[in-house]
């Protein structure tokens, strides 16, 4: 019994030091991402990473999620946001820090489906009504989500896919909905499907800009992070010429 | 309480009583069988069923949105009915409902069935009775505790469900956004009112379930998380 308990302790202090000497390295920068933006932030991190030789932790979500999270208290230092209305809200209740919001990218949403021929290039296959499941990105949760409901209803579509519309928590499980071929299609982010600037399969539609609000990616530093020298690098650095190339190559235009 | 609420309410409930009466069926078999074979694969068929136990219900999910999805043998098998596919129905619910819950349900019965041991059954033969006489007079009645505590924590499991739901329902109301997921997407979306009606509900609903339990006879609580 004795031998076990004292193994239990050195259990307990190799923890208490391993977390001790992870907090003394210097430079962390924990940022919440809109998940449309995983691929691209990935990318950018990394180059980032390397660059000032800080580390980034990311942690990819619905933006409603990640506001109601921060309200909450949950430790980020920066956060980006798919619109403006979310980080304005932290702004707002003091959680993030004003004159340090600006748009990063904006979005594209495209109509898209893992099969090749499915969508057309004028989003006809909607009205034509062929097809069991749709899916979006909660638009209560999830701007591009929002996006598509607009774009419904600009077509005067909304009332008669309401049966076959199928809702996403994210646009990332979005996606995975129409990538499994569980929903013949999707309303998704124009980045999901691009890398290096190419389409990476299937048939797509780019719904025209004016069917839907511009999507515009805010991102925020965090009251918590104020005083953060590498929360203030890391949003310096999206701005420079190295990750706009990145954002552009993934579909994303810059305001 | 919103009627979308409500809906959530009905559908849970629902679910949790199709699963239960399913595992019911699917179960009574099973446990029988676990309690009294001597074939060497008794063990990897016991760890199947307990898989859910341990397996985090998103890596469940994740295999059932595969497996039952248009590119998956379940999901070709289906369509081939033309059934549709599962994903995204209440139907497709239940199976995974069913595949979750199914050591809560097991696991009292069995442990039941192997408490009996063999002697009243053979008592009851040499009395000529048959092997479904046997079974229904003498095992089932015996065996009472065991299936009371697996109705039970069947249904109240069932009801708790939420990563295989979220990972395969699409969240429709009235098809697939139960209980656990409504309160999910209240959160979510900042709307803590609705979200503490509902989660407070459950709460007390399972507080309530488990009391029954334990009042109900600490003797065929045997199952352990």
């Amino acid at each position: 019994m004795a031998s076990r308990k004292n193994s239990l302790l050195v259990l307990v202090g190799v923890l208490l030091l391993g977390t001790m000497v992870r907090s003394v390295s210097a430079g962390e920068v924990n940022a919440a991402v809109a998940a449309n933006f995983t691929a691209p932030m990935q990318q950018i991190a990394a180059l980032f990473e390397k660059e000032s030789g800080n580390t980034v932790k990311l942690s990819f979500g619905s933006s409603g999620k990640f506001t109601a999270q921060i309200k909450e208290g949950a430790p980020f230092d920066v956060f980006l946001a798919a619109d403006v209305k979310n980080p304005k809200l932290l702004e707002e209740e003091g959680l993030a820090v004003k004159g340090t919001r600006f748009v990063y990218a904006l979005g594209k949403l495209v109509l898209w489906s893992a099969k090749p021929g499915f969508v057309d290039d004028k989003g006809a296959v909607l009205g034509k009504g062929d097809f069991n499941k749709i899916a979006y990105a909660d638009p209560k949760l999830a701007p591009y989500g929002l996006a598509a409901k607009e774009t419904l209803e600009a077509m005067g579509l909304w009332d008669k896919v309401q049966g076959k519309l199928v809702t996403g928590e994210s646009i990332a499980q979005t996606y995975q909905f129409a990538a499994t071929g569980n929903a013949e299609m999707a309303f998704v982010a124009l980045s999901q499907i691009t890398k290096d600037g190419k389409i990476t399969g299937g048939s797509w539609w780019l719904v025209p800009a004016d069917k839907y609000n511009p999507i515009e990616q805010s991102a925020v530093q965090l009251t918590a992070a104020k005083d953060k020298a590498a929360a203030k690098a890391f949003l310096a650095y999206l701005k420079s010429d190295k990750a706009v190339a990145v954002i552009r190559s993934f579909g994303y235009e810059l305001p | 309480m919103t009627p979308d609420d409500l809906q959530a309410i009905w559908l849970t409930l629902k679910l949790a009583s199709v699963t239960t009466v399913l595992l019911l069926l699917i179960v009574t078999p099973l446990s029988w069988w676990l309690a009294h074979t001597r074939k060497w694969y008794r063990g990897p068929v016991a760890a199947v069923v307990a898989l859910p136990l341990v397996l985090p219900p998103s890596v469940l999910g994740f295999y059932l949105l595969l497996l039952l999805g248009p590119h998956g043998p379940v999901g070709k098998f289906t369509e081939a009915l033309h059934l549709g596919t599962l994903p995204f129905t209440f139907a497709g619910l239940v199976v995974g409902s069913v595949l979750f819950s199914m050591p809560f349900a097991v696991q009292p019965i069995q442990n039941a069935f192997e408490a009996m041991g063999r002697r009243p059954l053979e008592v009851a033969a040499t009395l000529r009775a048959g092997t479904w006489d046997r079974f229904f007079s003498v095992a089932v009645p015996l065996a009472r505790p065991g299936f009371l505590t697996a109705i039970i924590l069947a249904f109240a499991h069932t009801v708790g469900e939420f990563g295989v739901v979220l990972m395969l329902g699409g969240n429709i109301q009235g098809e697939t956004r139960v209980l656990s997921v409504a309160v999910y997407n209240h959160v979510e979306a900042i709307e803590y009112g609705a979200a503490h009606w509902l989660a407070g509900g459950m709460v007390l609903f399972s507080f309530v379930v488990l009391l029954g339990l334990y009042l109900a006879g600490g003797k065929s609580w045997k199952v352990t998380r």
